[in-house]
């Protein structure tokens, strides 16, 4: 193994590699992809943990991220600060998740909390609608009554009561039988 | 074992330099009392007087040492010294002990699944640090006396272990190949064309075993072992063809050298066991013959259950239509801004589709005359079919008369008839079955699959002609073959009775002394039958390959650089760039594939050709689909296909062994060429080996296992099994039905229950006991939220977090750094305006934000 890397201490590499689903080559080739956003700030020794933080528009320039109409939603997730500014663990995580290797649970968990835009906790009509996850996902190319009866539709498949908004439960039970979910909600980097 | 002894004795050492520290320790605590006693004597001495305060002193230092005697031993309880080379016996309880490993086991699970913990990296870190503090700390403690030191061995030797497992994780995913090609084609082209290149590098890993299996136990044994060329008849180009043999044109047809070569069936010779090692031959070549179809039987099925396993449970569809479509429907692989105009645009259909489905679900005005339209475009289709498989029967009969006349005379479309119309067949009929489909305005997606289907049923048509033909013509061979045999046979009779005339021998006659050369041989229908499926390989080759040349990579050409004096927008009016055909290529991959299988026993060459084949169509497509072709109209998801994919794999793989084997099982082998000359029954190899390799018993048993009595209870065994098994997944299935239904009437009353008690706070605590762990973050409330809010300017305002206190402010979606240098060109810079189109020939008019302006939603019904 290449024993050049100055980067990161073993000790570090290992515990990244405990806590995702990398292994040492993709962590030290993301640490580079998150370097190259802005080489001026990042700095090549993390041994002993900066304290670093890349904004947003930089994240979201990312190829992979670039065309993603959930993208904003995506950084706010997995950004500590919930603005989208991502230090490098942020980033790890965020990719780490997103890789194959993810189990369903934790990446319904996470699709959960980037549908659910105004962070209660439910995704209610108003996340589905007005400028969020449907006319992202359309580029509001539907009319209002599409709209309109698009959410009701969503709501009356997955919850039969009358609370009218949908909890992480529901939402799991309903994306674990997705057929696609798993293949769709990941990023290859 | 030298490393494991270091390592060990690593350990140990370790160990003991822990326990003398411990000893240290002990030694160090008791060492206080005599040094305090005198103390206290000086004490007396200078002040004799205070006798009371003496008294206390002796009381303090008393309860002091008391005290530290037992702060000792929790020292020594908390780190679990049971150490037994103190003579204070204070060992552990075994309570405390269970308690203690179970913690620690518990801390090792943490370490194990703390990746799946929707946490955040930081608090991950933390709790992975202290639970590894903790293990290391306690692990070794753990177990006693011999034990111990074994327990210590047993950790060393499981972290190592985990170590090497994780390096060797690290060098597989290294291994496989084209990884990164694969993922850059699928970031531009979306999951469906990337499965299309990941199908054909599983294809190529199953013919690198094919092939393993041929060269290892047919070729080489017979080019190191067997006898060289030149040496016998078959093995020998004929005088006649001599001239002609080394010409390119003969050899591009596989004739001359190519057709007496380790290439072909006929090449190999009878002798029952070659070299040193007395290698079966025959019984080698018939075994591996039927041992390919076998094996790739096995990958296949095994492939599909896998898949079949990975996939949801597929109940319930139509249940979450639009959930799915909602939180499902974008595909986050998606890196590149054509293909994610196409996405907005396909889910925008799809969305629009579904909504005129609901609203439109019972009147449907024009269904009369769809069905019209749908069984006419039918009728055309099987039209089509029909003619084409005749046009092959015709073109196969003709090539046969053309066989029998010289071959010099014909010309080269003669010659190479059946193959051209074949392959010209391939290319015209599938987009004059798409224009037909046009007519039936399925949904794509159902489409695609007629679609393959009816190109299926034409290759497969195709294919099987060929083969009937291939047949007759094998048995005008045999026939042919029977009176060169009398012949031979004969004029061999002759040469004796002449032989005995002359010479007045009758006894050891020397064999007729004749060039190999010069014998008299019969026309070897298997090598001829392998002639053709190379020639047929070979020429799908050639044909995808200038196709994908012409049909793309020119195209492209045309459209980029002819579009500058161009009177209308070639990019996005009527020529365009091509799209990539997955169903066209993906069932030719298949349908090569059952050549192979099919030809493989007549030519064992014919794999080797095939790896090439893969191999190179790998980079080729690659490199086609990366430069010259835009991402697709519609981008279909893969996960399903794929084990659609395997399934006419399968079909095909079955469909091809048939005929090998019946021609194995019924047709004689030649008499004078192959592995089998001389028997009256390819198997009969196997007969031989049972009769004279193995012991007597061995026969025994096969001959009775090869008894109708035997078998016929064995075929109803397992017709008997099939049922059984078929009553049980039925069974299981009714179960998962009941247990479905219960699980949906469990959590109708969850939510009902859940309704009515109607407070938020009782709904936050189900919440969190329904969370995958109790460990996770609290969902924070109303007041957290506005407390992170609150927070966040100071985290930021942090002095490392100078990214954003250095004012780094920039636009939304301008990228600072430079763009992803990796990233490929997948359109020429041509004028192409980001905004609508409006050249726009394929739909209605465009949305606003369409991008490319193709793939606009069609007319609605």
């Amino acid at each position: 193994m290449g024993n050049k890397q100055t980067i990161f201490t073993s000790q570090q590499l290992d515990a990244y590699q405990d806590c995702t689903y990398f292994t040492r080559k993709e962590i030290l080739r993301l640490f580079h992809r998150y370097r190259d956003l802005a080489p001026q700030l990042v700095p090549l020794d993390y041994k002993n943990q900066p304290e670093v933080r890349l904004p947003y528009e930089l994240i979201g320039s990312m190829p992979e991220l670039k065309d993603n109409p959930f993208r904003q939603r995506i950084a706010e997730v997995f950004s500590e600060d919930g603005e989208g500014n991502m230090t490098l663990d942020d980033f790890l995580d965020m990719f780490s998740v997103l890789s194959e290797m993810a189990p369903r649970d934790l990446k319904a968990y996470y699709a959960f909390k980037i549908y659910d835009f105004n962070n209660d906790d439910f995704i209610c009509k108003s996340d589905l609608n007005l400028g969020k996850t449907l006319n992202k996902l359309t580029r509001n190319e539907l009319t209002e009554d599409e709209v309109r009866m698009v959410c009701e539709k969503v709501i009356e498949e997955v919850i039969w009561t009358m609370m009218d908004r949908l909890s992480l439960e529901d939402f799991q039970h309903m994306i674990m039988r997705a057929p696609d979910f798993l293949s769709t909600f990941h990023i290859r980097i | 074992m030298i490393l494991i002894d270091i390592l060990s004795t690593n350990t140990f050492a370790l160990f003991f330099q822990w326990i003398q520290k411990e000893e240290q320790k002990a030694r160090i605590n008791r060492s206080l009392q005599p040094e305090e006693r005198k103390k206290r004597r000086k004490r007396l001495r200078v002040r004799e007087r205070a006798e009371r305060r003496r008294k206390k002193v002796r009381r303090r230092a008393r309860k002091s040492r008391k005290e530290e005697e037992r702060k000792q031993q929790v020292q020594r309880r908390g780190l679990g010294s049971s150490s037994d080379d103190n003579s204070e016996d204070e060992s552990m309880s075994e309570g405390e002990m269970a308690r203690l490993k179970e913690e620690v086991e518990e801390k090792k699970k943490l370490i194990v699944t703390l990746r799946n913990k929707p946490w955040r990296m930081k608090r991950r870190l933390k709790c992975l640090k202290e639970a590894q503090a903790f293990v290391e700390k306690f692990e070794g403690a753990l177990g006693k006396g011999k034990g111990r030191r074994l327990y210590a061995f047993k950790v060393m030797m499981t972290k190592k272990l985990i170590k090497f497992n994780r390096d060797f994780e690290n060098f597989k995913t290294a291994c496989i190949p084209w990884e990164s090609r694969i993922k850059e084609v699928e970031s531009h082209f979306g999951s469906s064309v990337a499965s299309y290149f990941i199908f054909l590098r599983w294809m190529y890993g199953l013919n690198l075993v094919l092939f393993g299996f041929v060269f290892g136990l047919v070729v080489i044994p017979e080019v190191l072992m067997g006898m060289p060329y030149g040496s016998i008849a078959r093995k020998t180009v004929p005088r006649d063809e001599q001239d002609s043999a080394m010409d390119f044109s003969v050899l591009f047809e596989f004739g001359g050298y190519c057709k007496y070569s380790i290439m072909f069936y006929g090449y190999y010779n009878n002798q029952r066991s070659i070299g040193l090692l007395q290698f079966r031959l025959p019984l080698s070549y018939l075994l591996v013959g039927v041992g390919i179809f076998g094996y790739s039987l096995m990958v296949v099925i095994r492939t599909m259950a896998r898949n079949a396993n990975e996939g949801g449970d597929g109940a319930e569809e139509g249940a979450f239509t639009f959930s799915w479509k909602l939180f499902t429907s974008w595909d986050y692989l998606i890196g590149n801004p054509e293909t994610a105009d196409n996405k907005f645009a396909s889910t925008t259909t799809s969305f629009k589709e579904s909504i005129v489905d609901e609203q439109e679900n019972l009147k449907d005005e024009n269904i009369h005359l769809r069905r019209f339209l749908r069984v006419i475009a039918n009728i055309l289709i099987l039209c089509c079919l029909g003619g084409s498989g005749y046009l092959i029967y015709y073109v196969v009969k003709r090539s046969q008369e053309f066989a029998k006349k010289d071959r010099n005379e014909l010309t080269w479309l003669q010659k190479n008839e059946v193959e051209i119309v074949m392959s010209l067949l391939g290319l015209v009929c599938p987009p004059l079955f798409e224009v037909i489909s046009e007519l039936e305005e399925y949904h794509p997606r159902i489409a695609l699959k007629w679609q393959l289907a009816r190109i299926f049923a034409l290759f497969l048509g195709n294919l099987y002609t060929f083969l009937f033909a291939l047949f007759d013509e094998v048995n005008a061979k045999l026939d042919n073959e029977k009176e060169i045999k009398n012949e031979t046979i004969w004029a061999l009779k002759e040469y004796y009775d002449n032989y005995t005339l002359h010479h007045n021998v009758t006894e050891n006659i020397p064999p007729p002394n004749i060039s190999p050369a010069d014998v008299i041989r019969g026309p070897c229908w298997e090598t001829e039958v392998g002639i053709e499926f190379v020639k047929l390989t070979v020429s799908d080759i050639q044909v995808t390959y200038l196709t994908i040349l012409i049909g793309d990579f020119l195209r492209a050409v045309i459209v980029r650089f002819l579009n500058y004096c161009w009177c209308w927008d070639l990019e996005a009016g009527f020529p365009s760039y091509g799209e990539f055909d997955i169903s066209g290529n993906v069932l030719g991959l298949i349908f090569n594939q059952g050549m192979i299988w099919m030809g493989a026993f007549y030519a064992p060459g014919l794999v080797g050709i095939n790896v090439l084949r893969l191999l190179s169509s790998m980079y080729y497509q690659c490199w086609a689909v990366m430069s010259c072709n835009v991402p697709h109209e519609r981008v279909f998801k893969a996960s399903r296909s794929n084990n659609f994919y395997m399934g006419l794999l399968l079909l095909v793989l079955f469909l091809s062994l048939m005929p090998v084997i019946y021609s194995i099982m019924t047709l004689p082998p030649s008499f004078d060429c192959g592995p089998f000359s001389g028997k009256d029954q390819m198997y009969d190899v196997i007969m031989e080996t049972i009769e004279k390799d193995l012991p007597p018993f061995m026969a025994d048993i096969f001959s009775y296992a090869s008894n109708p009595g035997l078998i016929m209870p064995a075929v109803l065994l397992m017709v008997l099994a099939i049922y059984y098994l078929n009553a049980v997944s039925k069974a299981y299935q009714n179960s998962n039905m009941d247990l479905k239904r219960k699980m949906q009437m469990q959590r109708d009353e969850e939510k009902n229950r859940r309704n009515n008690k109607d407070s938020t706070n009782q709904v936050m605590k189900d919440l969190e006991d329904l969370l995958p762990n109790k460990s996770l973050i609290p969902p924070p409330s109303a007041e957290e939220t506005v407390v992170q809010t609150f927070k966040s300017p100071k985290v930021t305002g942090k002095p490392g977090a100078a990214a954003t206190g250095k004012g780094v402010n920039v636009k939304k979606d301008v990228s600072l750094a430079a763009a992803n240098p990796r990233a490929p060109v997948t359109r020429p810079p041509g004028p192409r305006p980001p905004g609508p189109l409006p050249g726009n020939a394929r739909g209605p008019l465009p949305g606003q934000g369409m991008g490319r302006g193709r793939g606009g939603p069609p007319p609605r019904r």
